[in-house]
């Protein structure tokens, strides 16, 4: 009843054709079809947050986002965010914060707050908490990933 | 944790979704936000033969001011609810309630119709729906027709909404200059959904008593509800002690839940006290600054 479909993946800036089932997750096909393997799958059902990119730049889930609906959409993911094996600001604030230990959750919280901190360029740390609340870590206690945004966020607003 | 399948479709205008629902049978869903579709399919929960994706129906993503009232497109996300100045001006508790939806990665796909549609008895937009008498605007290829909240949601996520039907938008009332809300929203973890939830309006006359209250909760029987006995026992009373006390016990006399695995019925109704006292002390509050204005 669901035949494949072929669609244009835009992803990180490249249009990928792909042949994909409507019941295909964007994660899965993100992964398994394009071989970007640094969205992690965590939960599966929208929770967990590690599987966070960005749709036209906006962060969203894509373990609960089919792939057949990203077509005529740019998709972000974390293998966009260093730019020529240079951190980005916030990356190098969770390397020097201690932002991670596993890593399995890192690439999610990345991709949320590259784009929160976009919009909101001075966060207070309630602010960032809030938003962290949506990404779980089972490793830091989260101490260290709010440190890194925090100076991120200081970072980013020293930059033209 | 795989959805099963299904044939997807993806109509570019609301004429378009209209006549699929309404050939396509009833083993049917509408896909906005996905944040609870989305789920729910993985889960297999939910495994409708047939999805619909309606997220390019831009003539639903819409925010209207008129005089007296605010129309919001069903596709409107929780984040521009959250952000927009016009709604916040206009709506304010609307923003306030959307603002404790979920998580920001959620806000940013979430829907006021899909919301509305999965009409989950613990969420925040059917609470604020009920509490302001929002008119809830639902199209098919018969025509359209509008639906006060009260009577849209039927059950726990149940509603009124038939098999070829779409929701279009959502009017909420403009806040008048007198008015003070308050909305509080009690989970034991960010980001999940109440346990209870209650928010309140309030007008407050020249001489400093209750003009008008309004008051609902939600989290805590299949729909939520307005309190009327509250309501009415507020109107031309002084807001003080006596009067907190009596709307609280009339908010934990409301709670219709049972006992749960995690949450007996006890603490869900010191909880609607405890949150009723504090709903009505910031819309009082509020009322007051918008007086003194």
């Amino acid at each position: 009843m669901s035949d494949s479909v072929r669609i244009t993946l835009s992803v990180n800036g490249s249009g990928h054709v792909v042949d994909v089932t409507p019941r295909r997750l964007l994660s899965d096909v993100l992964r398994e079809d394009l071989g970007l393997t640094g969205t992690h799958v965590g939960c599966e059902h929208g929770v967990c947050g590690a599987c966070t990119i960005l749709i036209d730049g906006r962060p969203a889930r894509a373990c609960i986002t089919f792939a057949i609906q990203m077509e005529r959409h740019e998709v972000t993911t974390i293998e966009a965010v260093a730019r020529d094996d240079v951190y980005s600001p916030l990356q190098q604030a969770m390397h020097e914060e201690h932002g991670l230990q596993c890593g399995f959750c890192t690439p999610g919280i990345i991709m949320t707050f590259e784009a929160y901190l976009r919009d909101n360029p001075d966060p207070s740390e309630t602010d960032i908490r809030d938003v962290l609340s949506g990404n779980l870590c089972r490793c830091t206690g989260y101490q260290g990933i709010v440190a890194a945004v925090v100076k991120a966020a200081a970072d980013l607003r020293r930059r033209p | 944790m795989k959805p099963a399948e299904f044939t997807y479709h993806r109509p570019r205008t609301v004429t378009d979704a209209l006549g699929l629902l309404a050939t396509l049978g009833d083993d049917v869903k509408l896909l906005a936000g996905g944040q609870s579709l989305g789920p729910m399919m993985n889960l297999r929960v939910a495994r409708p033969s047939h999805v619909i994706d309606i997220n390019d129906l831009s003539d639903l993503d819409s925010v209207n001011v008129h005089l007296d009232r605010i129309e919001i497109g069903s596709l409107v996300r929780h984040h521009r609810l959250a952000t927009d100045p016009q709604i916040a001006a206009t709506c304010p508790i609307l923003s306030a309630a959307a603002a404790s939806i979920g998580h920001y990665a959620i806000r940013q796909r979430g829907t006021i119709g899909g919301s509305m549609a999965h009409a989950d008895p613990a969420a925040q937009l059917p609470l604020i729906a009920v509490l302001l008498d929002a008119g809830i605007r639902i199209g098919s290829r018969n025509g359209s027709r509008t639906v006060d909240a009260q009577s849209f949601f039927v059950s726990s996520l149940v509603t009124d909404l038939a098999e070829d039907e779409l929701i279009t938008s959502i009017e909420f009332p403009v806040f008048s200059g007198q008015s003070g809300w308050g909305i509080e929203v009690f989970a034991q973890r960010q980001g999940d959904f109440a346990i209870v939830s209650v928010a309140a309006t309030v007008e407050r006359s020249a001489a400093g008593v209750v003009k008008s209250l309004r008051l609902a909760l939600g989290g805590t029987g299949v729909v939520p509800i307005r309190l009327t006995d509250a309501e009415l026992a507020a109107v031309g009373r002084a807001p003080d002690h006596a009067l907190t006390e009596e709307i609280s016990s009339i908010a934990a006399a409301a709670v219709t839940a049972d006992d749960d695995a995690r949450i007996p019925v006890a603490y869900r109704r010191e909880l609607a006290a405890t949150l009723t006292g504090r709903v009505f002390a910031a819309a009082l509050q509020r009322a007051e600054g918008a007086s003194v204005r």
